[in-house]
């Protein structure tokens, strides 16, 4: 069942002066959607516009154009305070650096207890302490946690009280902007299952944005991939790796270091960023496709199915057989 | 052509000083590439800064030599310095954002690099700028190109072709790709290993990312807490890693391939170097810890062509790591 998705979805940013006014299309009309408890991925390099789609769903921008519908309404029409508290409280986000997204003059407990007062209104003070050892052992901290300062804790820790933060809400949908890139590897797996155990314990949805397609893997169950402020594919994060479909997916892939697997030196690729101010219309990702064709040139590709759930916007892809049949 | 060979380097602080690295040997030979990987706070930087002898207070070679062809390095005067670096040991920086000046072209920073170090005329000067930045893939046009109208990926290249400048025989690498989406990362590795073979310089190799170097380097260094724990042949490593953090290392990164399966990374968190546990300073996170591991500090075990800081390999207990490995 769709918690949220988005229909059309598009920010632009005017930059420059007056002069030479440009627009840079950060998010392209995006189509996603996220189901109760699926944890889906978002996979892109820097600048692919996946973090302003977190920001778009978080209510921190406002889209150019789109929509963004919650349960079924869209979130232009909650325009109240209390609705959009409402809002707030059901999809807050997790941010990328746990050094800066806690204040360090407050004990750990009091950015919880906030969250509690402010969302939460029905619990007593007694409750809400309840609540505040509850969610901070849901993410496997000590209860001790709650009375240190952030600067007591390891970059894990306080990535879990980020956590720990959200689930006071009560949240349905958790978006997580990076969680692990600013920790140590030996403890990003941890993070990792964190998501996963979350997701069964306390029915959340999570939407994970990374730019590290193994993690996606690991812990998702839906692989959106995006390349210049378009989704280029997506699809059942196994489909997607052991059949990518977009030549972009396929060079991504094959560039991940795999120590267990041989190397591909084949491409030449330098990983050029792609131009995102006043695209012209066409695939944005022509000027690196090795499978390029005219129409590539002319015509924005759009997502089309080519296999059971599993999408590609690319002129040169291909359906499976499965798809043709009846 | 290079032989560290006890290095410590310490951190004053108001209180007992931080031994950041402690007491490390390497030995680079010509045109080898050397991978040190750690976590952050393993002293890899560290180790790599006083190399290059760019340490500033309050950090400090304590004990050790680095002798680099013939001269030890830490006995130098900054003027001795001068005279080597750049021409035979360059540096390049982990974030081209800031090591590039980003209010000069491109080339006034080789410009800039040359006066300091060679008295060559303008013309020579300009010539072997466009030759080192052919040699990265990038257009000599680029010269007269400020910082900001590169891409990440071509910063970090033009890095590496100012350290190029001179063709030294060592050019000492932080992190450098690490700011780079994976495509450009692995283009980039791929040029490095390309100049190194045709132009025949030595590598040492900072990382976080053990996966990064594995197809890359000739020799890996494992660091943890500012102490080498495993030491050999990369394949070896890879193959059948000795030491348990170096185990868990490996087993901390999710595979693109295979089954998907659990994986439980390392439990804990690295040591604060400041009160670093006593004896083996892994025994809080190892999994197979065992009573003496908290009072005995292991020195490196030979392991087949490995060496690996664990008691796991002492040799009266050679028998049982077979077992277990």
């Amino acid at each position: 069942m769709t918690l949220l998705e988005t229909v059309g979805l598009t920010k632009h940013f005017k930059i420059g002066g007056n002069v030479s006014r440009r627009t840079l299309h950060a998010v392209d009309d995006v189509n996603l959607s996220i189901d109760r408890q699926e944890i889906v991925a978002l996979v892109g390099e820097s600048g692919s516009g996946k973090s302003t789609i977190a920001r778009l769903l978080a209510r921190v921008y406002q889209p150019t154009s789109g929509e963004i519908r919650y349960q079924d309404r869209p979130l232009s029409s909650m325009r109240t305070r209390r609705q959009s508290l409402a809002y707030r409280g059901d999809v807050p986000m997790v941010f990328q650096d746990p050094f800066s997204s806690l204040n360090p003059a407050y004990r750990v407990a009091h950015g919880i207890m906030r969250g509690l007062k402010l969302h939460r209104r029905d619990l007593n003070r007694a409750q809400r302490r309840e609540e505040a050892l509850r969610v901070i052992s849901a993410v496997g901290l000590a209860p001790g946690v709650l009375d240190r300062y952030p600067h007591e804790l390891s970059g894990g820790q306080r990535q879990r009280v980020g956590f720990a933060q959200a689930l006071a809400y009560r949240p349905k949908l958790i978006i997580a902007d990076e969680p692990v890139s600013m920790l140590d590897v030996s403890i990003r797996i941890g993070l990792l299952n964190l998501m996963t155990a979350l997701r069964e314990q306390e029915g959340v949805s999570i939407l994970y944005i990374t730019h590290d397609i193994a993690s996606a893997r690991y812990v998702s169950d839906r692989l959106l991939v995006m390349y210049a402020g378009h989704i280029v594919e997506s699809g059942p994060v196994e489909d997607v790796l052991a059949r990518p479909k977009h030549p972009y997916t396929q060079l991504l892939l094959s560039a991940v270091p795999d120590p267990r697997a041989p190397l591909s030196t084949d491409s030449a690729d330098q990983g050029e960023p792609p131009r995102v101010i006043d695209p012209k219309p066409g695939c944005r990702f022509r000027w690196r496709c090795p499978l390029a064709i005219d129409v590539c040139e002319r015509v924005t590709p759009e997502l089309r199915l080519l296999a059971p759930g599993h999408s590609a916007a690319c002129h040169v892809a291909t359906p499976e057989p499965s798809l043709s049949e009846p | 052509m290079l032989e560290v060979r006890g290095l410590s380097v310490e951190y004053a602080t108001d209180g007992a000083p931080v031994v950041a690295v402690d007491g490390v040997d390497l030995d680079v030979a010509a045109g080898e590439f050397v991978g040190v990987v750690g976590e952050s706070g393993c002293g890899k930087s560290t180790l790599l800064f006083a190399i290059a002898r760019l340490l500033s207070p309050p950090a400090a070679i304590t004990a050790g030599s680095i002798v680099f062809k013939g001269h030890n390095l830490v006995t130098m005067t900054e003027k001795q310095l001068n005279a080597l670096r750049w021409r035979d040991c360059s540096v390049v920086m982990q974030s081209a954002m800031n090591a590039l000046n980003p209010i000069t072209t491109i080339g006034a920073q080789f410009r800039d690099v040359a006066h300091a170090h060679m008295d060559w005329s303008a013309d020579e000067v300009a010539e072997r700028s466009a030759e080192v930045l052919r040699l990265v893939g990038i257009d000599p046009i680029h010269l007269k190109s400020y910082p900001h109208q590169l891409s990440g990926g071509m910063r970090q290249r033009a890095m590496i072709a100012m350290a190029l400048l001179f063709t030294p025989d060592l050019v000492i690498m932080d992190e450098p790709t690490s700011a780079l989406d994976v495509v450009a990362q692995r283009s980039l590795m791929v040029q490095i290993k390309q100049l190194q073979r045709q132009l025949g310089f030595a590598v040492v190799f900072v990382t976080h990312d053990m996966s990064l170097v594995s197809h890359f380097s000739d020799q890996l260094l494992v660091m943890y807490a500012g102490l080498i724990v495993e030491v050999g042949p990369t394949r070896t490593v890879f193959d059948s890693p000795a030491h348990p953090y170096s185990r868990g290392l490996l087993e901390a990164f999710p595979s693109i391939r295979g089954v998907r399966r659990p994986l439980t990374g390392i439990p804990g968190s690295p040591p604060d170097l400041a009160r670093p546990p006593s004896g083996c300073r892994f025994h809080p996170r190892c999994p197979v810890a065992m009573p003496e591991c908290a009072t005995t500090e292991p020195p490196l075990y030979s392991v087949g062509r490995a060496q690996a800081r664990c008691l796991l390999h002492a040799p009266e207990r050679a028998p049982l790591s077979e077992v277990r490995s």
